[in-house]
C-alpha cells in the first residue's frame, strides 16, 4: 500500500514539475523560442481542459448510473469540432481580428463594445462557473480521502475542508504566477498552456492505463469484456430520448460558451490552421477518454462491494486489485484534470471580472483623463486580476463548504453547463445575424439567467435550502404556472430537460424579439457588420479621427497598461514605419486603431475603447466603415452611380460629336461659299478681258476705241493681279508664314504715307488729323502697319456716303496702350453687318462700287494680330469708327520717347 | 467596403475540388447528427440485452466514422496550399 504521505510527496512533486515546466517554457518563450508552443498538437491538447475531474472520475459514475448517456457530454463537442467550418472558424477569425480576450469581451465587442453586456456575461459566467470549481475541489479532496481510507484513516468533515482549502490556495498561487504575470498582448499564457498540455497527456494516459488494465488485466480481452457488459446489471440505454438530444445540444453549446473553453479555443489560438488538426484530433482525444468508461464501470460494479461510490471507481478498482502504481497514476490523472480546469477557468473568469467589472467601475470613478493619465493602470489591472483569481477560488471553496461536498454537488455539472449556455443565443446571433442588437442580447441573457436560476440553479441546493418544498410544489405565491420544475404547467419533463428547454426558448425569443424592435447604435451596427462579414473584411473596426491628442499622452497611457518597454517599442516601431526619427509617431487614425486593438488585448475591447475615448474625446466612424455598415445599399448606389456616370459620359460624347459635326458642316458650307466666291471674283475680270480681247482681235475699229478697250483689259488684269496678291497675302498671313521686319518710325510719318497712298489727293475725302498726338515712336513692321492704315483710309474714301466726306484720325491712350481711331461722318455699318465685315469676301456695300474683293479688312485683322495688336469696329451713333490698337511693345517704346 | 470582386463562374478543376471538399466538411456534422439520432428509436422494451454492448459499439463506431471522415477531409484541405492563403469566401 502506498502510504498517504508518499502520495502527498508524489502530488507535491508533480506540482513542482508543473511549476518547473511552466517556468522553463515562459523563459524560452520570452527569449523567442516559442515556435513549437504554437503547434496544432499543443492546441489540441490544451482543449482537453474540457475533460475535467468530473469527466475523469464522474464519467464512470455517470455510466454506472445512467449507462450510455454519459457519452452525450463528449458527443456534443465532437459535433462542434467536426463542424468547425461553421462556427469555430468564424469565432477564431473574429477573435484574432478583434483581439478578443474572453467570451464576455466577444459579446460586448459585437454589440458596440457595450460595458453592460460585458458585465452581464461576466456575472452569468461567474455564477455558472463557481459550482464547477467547487466540484473540482471536491473531486481532488475525495481522491485524497480514498488513499487515506485505504490506509485505514477515516476522514472527517474538517479534513476535507482543510484539504480543499490547501488545494485552492495552491491553485491560486499557480494561477497568479503563470496566469497573471503580465498583461500579455493576446492573453496567451505559454507557461499555463504547456502545463495544461502535459496534464492532458497525463490524464489520458492514466485513464487509458486503467482501462487497459481493466479490459485485458481483469476481464481478459475485448470479447470477454463485451460479454461482461451484456451480463452486467448496468442499463446502457434508457428510453428518455429527450435527455439524449438535450444533453448532446447542451454539451456542444457549453463547449463554445464556457469561459474556459472559449479561452483555449479562441483566445489562446495562435493560428487558424490549427483547427484543421484539432477538428479530428480533439474528437479522437474525447473518444479515447470515453472508450474505457463503460468497462471500468461494469468491472467496478462487479468487483467492489455494493454501495461503493461509482464516481471513484477509477481509483478504487486498481487499489482493490493491489495495483498501487496504477492507482497513483490514476490519482495524478484526476488531479491533473481538476487543476488544469480550475487554472484556465480562473484565468478566464478573472480576465472577465477585471476587464468588464473592475475596470469599468474604476474608470467611471475617475472621470476624464485622470483615469488614464494618473496612477499606474497596469498595476491596477494586474492587481484586479490577481484579486479576481483569489476571489473566484474563494467563491468556489465557499460553495464547496456550503454544499457540504455531498452528492448534490455531483449533479451541478450539467446545471452549470446550462447556465453557461445562456450566452449561446447572443453569441451565435451576433455571429450570423446583422440585425441582432445589444438590447436584444441583454434581454435574452437576463431572461435566460433568471429562468436558469429559478428552474435549475436554486433548486439544485436541495429542497428547502433556497426554495421551499411549498414553492416547489405550489409555485411562487401559489401560482402553479411558476413552479420551478413545471413552468407554465408543463409537467412530466425531466427537470434538466425542462430547464434547458424553457431557458433556451425564452432566452432566444427575447433576444430575437427585442432585436427586431430596437434600433442599434452606429458602433453596434459597425461591429455587427464586421462580425457577420468577417471573411469579407477582416481588417477591423472603429476608426478614430480628429486626433486631438498628442502622441505623448497616448504613450503615457499605453505605458501604464502595457509596460514602458513594450509601449515604447510599439511607438518607436510605428514612428519608424512613418519614417520619423524618435519615439513619437504621428497620431494617425490607423495608429490609434492599432493601439486600441493592442490595448484591448490587455484590458478588453470596451475598456480600451473607453480609455482611448477619454483621451481622444469622442469616437467617430470613417466613411469606409459607414459604407461597410450600409453594405448592400452602398453596392446598389455604387452600381447606379456607375451607370449614371457612364450614361453621362455617353451624353457628353454625343454632344461633342454633334458639335464637331455642326462645325464640319459649317466649314464645308464656308468652303463652298469661298470657292464660289473666288471663282466669281476671278471670272468677272476674266470675262471682260476675254470679250474685249475678242473685239480687239476682230479689228475694224478706230484707234481711239482700240486704246479704250486695251486700257479696260489692262485695268481688269490689274484688278485680277491685285485679287490674287490679296489672296496670297491672306493665305500667308493665316498660315503664320509671314516674316515681320521690325523697324522704328514715327506714327505721324506712317499716317502721312498712308493718307498719300490712299489717293486722297483728289480732294474727295477730307482727312483731319491732330499732329500733336501723333508724335509717337513705334518699333514694329512699319510697312505692314501702313498697309492697314491705307486700307482703312481708302475704305473710308470708297464707302463714306456723306455729302462732304470727312475722316478724323484720332490717337489716344488707355491703360493697355495706344489707340488710333479712324472716324468718318458717313452712315456707318448696320448692326447685323458689323460681325461680318472682317470676314473674307464680305462686302457690305455694292461690289461694283467698291471694286475690291472684300479681302481688305480680313487682311487688316490678320496683320494686326500678327503684330500683336487688333483692329475692331466701334459702334457709334453716326459714322463708322475703326479702332486700331497698336502693339504693346511699341507703346512702351513711345513712353520712353516722351 | 471594397467592391466585390466578381467570382468566376467556372473554376479550375483543383479549386472546384476544394470547394466540394469544403461542402463535404460542412456536411459532416449533419451526418453525425443523423447517425446519433438513431439511438432514439431504440426501445429498452422487453429484451434488455438487445441494447447492450451492441449499442455501445454502434455509438463508438459512429464516433470513429466522424473522426476518420474529418481527418481525411481536413488533411486534403490542408494539403492544398492555395486554400489557406485564399479561403476567404465560400
Amino acid at each position: 500500500m502506498t502510504s498517504f504521505n508518499a502520495l502527498i510527496v508524489v502530488a507535491l512533486g508533480y506540482v513542482v514539475f508543473l511549476f518547473g515546466i511552466a517556468f522553463f517554457v515562459e523563459r524560452r518563450a520570452a527569449n523567442g523560442h516559442s515556435n513549437w508552443l504554437t503547434s496544432p498538437w499543443i492546441y489540441t491538447l490544451s482543449l482537453s481542459i474540457y475533460c475535467t475531474a468530473w469527466t475523469f472520475y464522474g464519467a464512470v459514475g455517470y455510466a454506472a448510473r445512467s449507462g450510455l448517456e454519459f457519452v452525450t457530454i463528449y458527443l456534443g463537442p465532437t459535433l462542434v469540432m467536426v463542424g468547425w467550418w461553421w462556427i469555430l472558424r468564424r469565432l477564431v477569425r473574429i477573435g484574432r481580428a478583434q483581439r478578443i480576450t474572453s467570451i464576455a469581451d466577444l459579446v460586448s465587442s459585437r454589440f458596440g463594445k457595450s460595458t453592460q453586456l460585458g458585465m452581464i456575461v461576466t456575472v452569468i459566467s461567474v455564477i455558472a462557473g463557481t459550482p464547477y470549481i467547487a466540484l473540482q475541489l471536491q473531486s481532488v479532496t475525495l481522491s485524497f480521502a480514498v488513499f487515506a481510507q485505504s490506509e485505514g484513516v477515516s476522514w472527517d468533515q474538517p479534513d476535507f475542508v482543510v484539504t480543499a482549502m490547501w488545494v485552492a490556495v495552491g491553485l491560486a498561487v499557480f494561477t497568479v504566477i503563470f496566469g497573471t504575470r503580465n498583461l500579455d498582448v493576446n492573453e496567451r499564457h505559454h507557461g499555463v498552456v504547456i502545463a495544461i498540455a502535459v496534464e492532458a497527456v497525463v490524464k489520458l494516459l492514466a485513464l487509458v492505463a486503467v482501462g487497459v488494465f481493466v479490459v485485458w488485466g481483469i476481464a481478459g480481452g475485448p470479447g470477454e469484456m463485451l460479454n461482461r457488459i451484456d451480463q452486467s446489471e448496468i442499463v446502457l440505454w434508457n428510453q428518455d430520448s429527450g435527455r439524449w438530444v438535450s444533453l448532446i445540444f447542451l454539451s456542444g453549446a457549453a463547449f463554445l460558451c464556457l469561459p474556459r473553453m472559449f479561452q483555449v479555443l479562441v483566445v489562446e489560438n495562435a493560428d487558424e490552421r490549427h483547427l484543421h488538426i484539432a477538428s479530428w484530433a480533439f474528437p479522437l482525444y474525447l473518444f479515447m477518454m470515453s472508450l474505457f468508461v463503460v468497462p471500468i464501470a461494469v468491472i467496478g460494479l462487479d468487483l467492489l462491494p455494493a454501495g461503493s461510490n461509482p464516481d471513484l471507481f477509477v481509483l478504487t478498482v486498481p487499489l482493490s486489485e493491489g495495483r498501487d502504481g496504477l492507482a497513483v497514476l490514476s490519482f495524478l490523472g484526476g488531479f491533473s484534470s481538476a487543476t488544469s480546469m480550475v487554472i484556465v477557468a480562473t484565468i478566464a473568469l478573472a480576465t472577465m471580472v477585471s476587464n468588464h467589472i473592475v475596470m469599468p467601475v474604476w474608470l467611471s470613478l475617475r472621470p476624464n483623463q485622470q483615469a488614464v493619465m494618473s496612477g499606474d493602470v497596469r498595476h491596477v489591472i494586474l492587481l484586479a486580476r490577481r484579486l479576481s483569481v483569489a476571489g473566484i477560488l474563494t467563491l468556489g471553496f465557499l460553495y464547496y463548504r456550503m454544499s457540504g461536498g455531498g452528492t448534490a454537488l455531483a449533479a451541478i455539472g450539467l446545471i452549470s453547463f446550462t447556465g453557461a449556455v445562456q450566452i449561446l443565443p447572443a453569441m451565435i446571433g451576433g455571429l450570423f445575424w446583422r440585425g441582432a442588437t445589444g438590447v436584444g442580447a441583454a434581454a435574452g441573457l437576463i431572461t435566460g439567467l433568471i429562468i436558469w436560476m429559478w428552474t435549475l440553479f436554486l433548486p439544485s441546493f436541495g429542497v428547502d435550502a433556497v426554495i421551499s418544498q411549498a414553492v416547489l410544489e405550489e409555485g411562487l405565491y401559489g401560482l402553479s404556472w411558476l413552479r420551478p420544475q413545471a413552468l407554465f404547467g408543463i409537467t412530466g419533463l425531466d427537470p434538466l430537460v425542462h430547464g434547458i428547454l424553457w431557458s433556451m426558448l425564452l432566452n432566444t425569443a427575447m433576444f430575437v424579439l427585442c432585436s427586431l424592435l430596437t434600433f442599434p447604435a452606429p458602433l453596434e451596427r459597425l461591429q455587427g457588420a464586421q462580425f457577420v462579414n468577417i471573411f469579407e473584411h477582416s481588417t477591423a473596426a472603429p476608426a478614430w479621427s480628429g486626433a486631438a491628442t498628442g502622441a505623448e499622452d497616448l504613450l503615457i497611457m499605453a505605458q501604464r497598461i502595457m509596460g514602458s518597454k513594450e509601449a515604447q517599442a510599439l511607438f518607436a516601431q510605428e514612428a519608424e514605419r512613418q519614417g520619423k526619427i524618435g519615439y513619437l509617431p504621428e497620431v494617425t487614425p490607423d495608429f490609434i486603431e492599432q493601439l486600441e486593438r493592442v490595448l484591448s488585448g490587455s484590458v478588453g475591447a470596451a475598456t480600451a475603447h473607453a480609455m482611448i475615448g477619454q483621451l481622444i474625446g469622442g469616437s467617430s466612424v470613417s466613411v469606409e466603415d459607414l459604407i461597410a455598415v450600409a453594405d448592400e445599399a452602398a453596392q446598389i448606389l455604387e452600381y447606379s452611380n456607375r451607370l449614371e456616370a457612364k450614361s453621362q459620359e455617353q451624353e457628353r460624347t454625343a454632344r461633342a460629336l454633334r458639335a464637331a459635326n455642326d462645325k464640319l458642316t459649317a466649314l464645308s458650307i464656308q468652303k463652298d461659299a469661298f470657292l464660289s466666291q473666288i471663282s466669281h471674283e476671278l471670272r468677272t475680270p476674266m470675262t471682260s478681258i476675254r470679250s474685249f480681247s475678242d473685239i480687239l482681235r476682230e479689228g475694224e475699229m478706230s484707234e481711239e476705241e482700240q486704246d479704250r478697250y486695251a486700257s479696260i483689259i489692262h485695268d481688269e488684269a490689274v484688278r485680277l493681279t491685285r485679287l490674287l496678291d490679296d489672296l496670297l497675302d491672306l493665305s500667308v498671313l493665316e498660315n503664320g508664314q509671314v516674316e515681320l521686319r521690325e523697324q522704328e518710325g514715327r506714327l505721324a510719318d506712317l499716317l502721312d504715307r498712308a493718307v498719300r497712298a490712299a489717293g486722297t489727293h483728289d480732294g474727295v475725302l477730307d482727312v483731319k488729323r491732330d499732329p500733336a498726338c501723333e508724335q509717337i515712336v513705334l518699333s514694329t513692321d512699319l510697312d505692314r502697319l501702313t498697309q492697314v492704315f491705307i486700307n482703312l483710309i481708302s475704305n473710308a474714301r470708297k464707302y463714306c456716303d456723306a455729302d462732304q466726306p470727312e475722316l478724323h484720325i484720332q490717337v489716344s491712350e488707355d491703360n493697355k496702350g495706344y489707340l488710333v481711331d479712324f472716324i468718318d461722318n458717313g452712315s456707318g455699318i448696320d448692326l447685323e453687318d458689323q460681325e461680318l465685315i472682317f470676314e473674307k469676301f464680305s462686302r457690305v456695300a455694292d461690289g461694283s462700287k467698291a471694286g475690291g474683293a472684300g479681302l481688305g479688312l480680313a487682311i487688316c485683322r490678320e496683320v494686326m494680330h500678327r503684330l500683336g495688336g487688333d483692329v475692331t469696329y466701334v459702334p457709334r451713333r453716326e459714322g463708322a469708327v475703326f479702332r486700331v490698337r497698336l502693339p504693346l511693345v511699341t507703346a512702351a517704346a513711345a513712353l520712353e520717347e516722351t | 467596403m471594397s467592391p466585390k470582386v466578381p467570382q468566376p463562374v467556372f473554376l479550375q478543376r483543383t479549386s472546384y475540388r476544394q470547394r466540394r471538399l469544403r461542402d463535404a466538411a460542412k456536411l459532416v456534422p449533419f451526418l453525425g447528427i443523423v447517425l446519433l439520432a438513431i439511438p432514439m428509436a431504440w426501445t429498452s422494451g422487453d429484451a434488455d440485452e438487445k441494447i447492450g454492448s451492441s449499442g455501445l459499439i454502434y455509438v463508438f463506431g459512429v464516433w470513429v466514422v466522424l473522426i476518420v471522415l474529418t481527418a481525411i477531409l481536413s488533411g486534403l484541405m490542408r494539403a492544398d496550399p492555395s486554400l489557406s492563403a485564399k479561403d476567404t469566401t465560400e
